[in-house]
């Protein structure tokens, strides 16, 4: 469920280059080599079941707390790649040109397909079997985290102003100085925003992520997502209703003590202020600004941080190193060179797995499940667009109704839907109903309020003065959503669709197959296939079915997506 | 023309505002009055233009007599009927353009006309006669963003006159433009509407520049702010068309400016009114210390030599009212100026103030600042007395918020807190949002 948003600012405009071709078959080739790695060790582990999960409520606030620590480790972790992949990115411009593509592509890889192949691996690693598998759910979340983040920053890397970057040039800060004083703090409003997005979306993950079973390989971390798998084995709906109250209490947690007062704190980066709106507001900032103990705090941290600044600074101002044209072609050969052994690695790797077990068939069904399940977004976006737009139009031009509604639906897309599922899947199987018809729903239950709070934004950003023509003209009814509501909100509805149409094909994963005991529901589609590979551990579909979809939504975003948003941000953007 | 409107007699008014008032909910509950009994009538051929400052009222007013919004009492009748929503034959124009930038130039024009499900040759012939009329022929395909800021408005005047209307209301819309632009589109309106070729029959202009308004009105109403009222109600006899060179023009332009300043019991300017000798209920104008000291060290030097004329800074230092008349307000309230007549003038600790070096020039500004602005008196006080010898900027903020508005108490702390930085007379820590007597680490 990244959020592609900043994605599309940045990387190249117009026709799939060379490089998005070779960052695709860079991470082919890896996840190749991942699931032949798993292969050779799973028939070790087949008995490891860690820690047995029990359903007693009184433990939940314990695996509950257990799931946080989970998607704080993951943030970390994704902080740490942002600064340094994003950065590199951003000044070498070497690099650049294939490390963008590739985190392009990387955000179109079903992060739920992969989980079963990467737990596997990490357990065979780690030396003590829970840190593997700890390890494994880590990584899954990152994987769902980093990629937005490192593209935020990437692009505010690039768009600093010219006369800050002069500036701390001429007042010669060395490039480590440059960095915390002036790349960070400027990158810092969009970093947090797609930091909290991606904390949202890694909530649906987490619960995913922590009972997996890869063939006769079961792994259960305590947490909630093993807590609910649990209930579901044993069909009990109160123990499902206590996970969902215990998961609905943390985001509000979450909300109210970290995603506001990071946003409200975040707010002094804000390099240009745009007058009207007004700062945001956090209750738990102000306190926390108000309190003696903690300013005391922070200025011995602020000591801290200077004695270790002063230790790793290298006082070396940046100069302007030139490269001569001559050594230019020259790293331009050796750059060209890695590039084209890592391919040939990855090529070499993919078909060395891939080419033995399956053929034309496989891929021919893949390709059709694909398409199903394509279709079951779109007529999903679809439907969900019907309902949510009219709706978003007008909370967002009543600023009162939109105060409420608005945090609602930013926390609705922050709460795992997957938790729901099994209450769905009950009523499935009990009134016997067609799952390739109502498994559906499930794959948009979570990421349909992206698309409402993204036009909800969209409408109450329109201009006053805007909205008064309409009336003053007398423009009603069809004309006035044709003319000008509609294309008013349109920008920010890409925005908010093409979101919740990433976010449906990762969910399609777990939506396509459902379970309630031991009665299982499957619909027909690509998501529905790599569950099953993944209950069957065969790698071997379970990589095809990956780059299957990886595919589709690289194709659907570069087709469909990107074009629209261009062509939004081009026509209806109001500036 | 609309045929309808033939019956009334020219010289009936076309537009009648009786005794408005308009009041806004407060957050605590309690009510904000903006406007306050305020009559307007516009007769037909009249240009009549609405000058204040921003706050005055002028802009809701306007958007009352549109149909945007409903008056808190008395009634707004237009050719007789009362304005309960957007009525045919009201048109405006934006001070922000307000076009729809996914519509191009004939596309904005012709929403009105679709809102009107005008049938579709009509349309068209109406749209480009219309923005024929206005200097845009060839731009007929443009998309806004593609057209400089001169000729976006421009479509704003064609949206607004190819629906015919009898009234055409003008919201500032000329501030947004380059001096140069602005006197262009000034004049081509001002030909257009002196030829008759326009369809409109009446004008009313909000603005806050005045030469704007003594060029281009027949009779300007002067507001107040606080709450919003009209002051005066000011003929212009000059001939069209009128030249800025004219002594005519600019002994009008004086007498505006005047009438703006004058002392208490005109009541023209509220809040000097209340500034001297009140409490801390006065609500203060952000005015930076920069603002101040240019403002006194141009008028203590020649050719001033401590006194001016309103207009001639204005000119001088290319300010707004809106800009120049707070600087003024705030010299006034400190007694570093008399501001009477249209005049400023310097008083003998101001001149002393330009003849200064910087600190000596904080220590006079100090001594003012905690002997005439109660409030900065009153914030040294409380930090005085507490042993911390520091206190929470809401501790302020609740006291004056039962004088004034939220947003006004808000405004008035932060013109405080620059004025009070100058001084060095005490810090103010934006992070914790506390006041304190500690030089900041």
């Amino acid at each position: 469920m990244s959020n592609t948003t900043t994605a599309w600012s940045t990387a190249s405009r117009g026709a799939p280059s060379r490089f998005d071709l070779i960052a695709l078959l860079l991470v082919v080739g890896v996840l190749a080599f991942f699931a032949e790695g798993s292969r050779g060790v799973l028939a070790p582990l087949t008995t490891l079941d860690v820690s047995p999960v029990s359903l007693d409520p009184a433990r939940l606030p314990m695996y509950v707390a257990r799931t946080t620590m989970r998607m704080f480790a993951a943030l970390a972790l994704s902080l740490l790649f942002t600064f340094t992949y994003a950065t590199w990115a951003a000044k070498s411009p070497r690099a650049g040109r294939i490390l963008v593509p590739l985190l392009d592509v990387l955000q179109s890889v079903p992060i739920l397909g992969f989980i079963s192949v990467t737990v596997v691996f990490f357990l065979s690693l780690a030396p003590g079997r829970v840190l593997g598998a700890e390890f494994a759910a880590v990584f899954a979340i990152f994987t769902s985290q980093a990629w937005n983040m490192a593209f935020s920053f990437y692009q505010s890397l690039r768009t600093v102003p010219a006369e800050l970057s002069e500036a701390a040039r001429s007042f010669r800060l060395s490039a480590w100085a440059r960095f915390w004083r002036l790349e960070v703090p400027f990158g810092m409003p969009p970093l947090i925003w797609n930091m909290m997005m991606s904390m949202s979306g890694g909530w649906f993950f987490v619960v995913a992520s922590e009972a997996i079973s890869v063939g006769s390989t079961t792994v259960t971390l305590p947490g909630v997502g093993s807590y609910i798998a649990l209930a579901i084995t044993h069909k009990d709906l109160q123990a499902v209703g206590w996970a969902i109250a215990a998961m609905l209490a943390v985001i509000l947690l979450y909300d109210q003590l970290l995603f506001r007062p990071l946003v409200a704190w975040a707010d002094r980066f804000r390099f240009e202020q745009e007058p009207g709106g007004l700062p945001p507001h956090s209750w738990v900032l102000e306190a926390l600004a108000g309190s003696r103990l903690v300013a005391r705090f922070l200025r011995q941290l602020r000591r801290y941080g200077r004695a270790v600044g002063a230790a790793i600074r290298t006082t070396r101002p940046v100069t302007v190193r030139l490269e001569t044209p001559e050594r230019a072609r020259q790293l331009d050969r050796i750059a060209t060179g890695i590039v084209a052994l890592m391919l040939v690695a990855a090529v070499w790797q993919a078909g060395k797995f891939l080419a033995p077990e399956l053929g034309w068939r496989d891929i021919g069904e893949t390709v059709g499940l694909g398409a199903i399940t394509a279709l079951r977004v779109f007529l999903l976006i679809a439907l969900a667009s019907a309902v949510w737009v009219p709706i978003g139009v007008y909370v967002g031009l009543r600023p009162q109704v939109a105060r409420i509604i608005q945090p609602a639906a930013q926390f609705m897309a922050a709460f795992p839907a997957n938790l729901l599922f099994p209450v769905a899947v009950m009523g499935i199987i009990s009134w016997k109903l067609n799952p390739n018809v109502w498994l559906s729903p499930l794959m948009i239950l979570g990421t349909q309020w992206y698309i409402l709070f993204n036009v909800i934004a969209g409408a109450s950003a329109m201009p006053g003065e805007m909205r008064h023509v309409g009336e003053n003209l007398r423009v009603t009814g069809w004309l006035w959503w044709k003319r000008i509501a509609l294309p008013a909100v349109f920008p920010f509805y890409v925005t908010g669709a093409l979101t919740a149409s990433g976010g449906s094909w990762n969910a399609a994963i777990v939506a396509e197959v459902a379970s309630w005991g031991d009665e299982r529901v499957t619909a027909t589609g690509l998501g529905a296939y790599i569950a099953n590979a993944t209950s069957d551990g065969d790698f071997h579909r379970i990589v095809l079915g990956v780059v299957t979809m990886s595919l589709f939504v690289l194709l659907i975003n570069r087709l469909l997506w990107r074009p629209l948003y261009y062509y939004a941000e081009r026509k209806y953007r109001l500036s | 023309m609309n045929a309808d409107l033939k019956p009334v007699a020219d010289t009936a008014p076309l537009l009648d505002v009786l005794h408005v008032r308009k009041t806004f909910p407060r957050g605590d509950g309690a009510e904000l009055l903006v406007l306050e009994d305020v009559s307007v009538a516009v007769k037909p051929g009249e240009i009549v233009g609405l000058l204040g400052r921003s706050g005055s009222g002028k802009s809701t007013l306007l958007r009352l007599i549109a149909g945007l919004s409903k008056p808190t009492g008395g009634e707004v009748r237009y050719a007789g009927r009362l304005v309960t929503g957007p009525a045919e034959g009201i048109a405006m124009v934006f001070q922000s353009f307000a076009l729809f930038p996914w519509l191009t130039v004939y596309e904005n024009v012709a929403l009105g006309l679709e809102a009107l499900k005008v049938p579709r040759d009509e349309i068209r012939r109406r749209s480009l006669a219309a923005i024929d009329l206005i200097g845009l022929d060839g731009f007929e395909s443009a998309y806004p963003r593609e057209l400089s800021g001169g000729m976006r408005q421009r479509v704003g005047f064609a949206r607004a006159l190819v629906v015919h209307p009898n009234i055409l209301l003008m919201d500032e819309p000329f501030s947004a433009l380059d001096v140069l632009t602005a006197e262009t589109l000034r004049t081509d309106f001002l030909d257009l509407w002196s030829d008759g070729r326009m369809p409109i029959r009446g004008v009313i202009l909000v603005t806050h520049n005045i030469e704007e308004a003594v060029q281009m009105c027949d009779r300007i109403l002067v507001f107040a702010s606080n709450p919003g009222r009209i002051v005066s109600t000011i003929e212009v006899p000059i001939p069209r068309p009128r030249n800025r060179l004219d002594p005519a023009f600019a002994a009008l332009v004086e007498q505006i400016y005047v009438e703006m300043t004058a002392k208490p019991g005109r009541g023209a300017a509220p809040r000097v009114e209340r500034a001297t000798g009140a409490g801390i209920d006065t609500i203060l104008a952000r005015v930076s210390s920069n603002l101040i000291s240019g403002l006194i060290e141009t008028v203590a030097a020649p050719p001033f030599s401590g006194k001016a004329d309103l207009p001639e800074i204005a000119s001088e230092l290319q300010l707004e009212i809106d800009d120049l008349f707070p600087v003024a307000e705030t010299l006034q309230m400190l007694r570093l100026a008399d501001v009477e007549g249209g005049d400023l003038r310097l008083t003998p600790e101001a001149i002393s103030f330009a003849d200064s070096a910087l600190d000596e020039r904080k220590r006079l500004f100090a001594r003012h600042l905690l002997a005439h602005v109660p409030l900065a008196a009153h914030v040294r006080r409380v930090l005085d007395e507490r042993t911390s010898h520091a206190a929470p900027k809401s501790r302020f903020l609740d006291e004056l918020e039962d004088h004034m508005s939220p947003e006004a108490a808000e405004q008035t702390l932060r013109a405080l807190v620059s004025w009070a930085r100058y001084a060095e007379i005490f810090a103010y820590d934006d992070e914790t949002g506390s006041f304190s007597l500690e030089n900041p680490t």
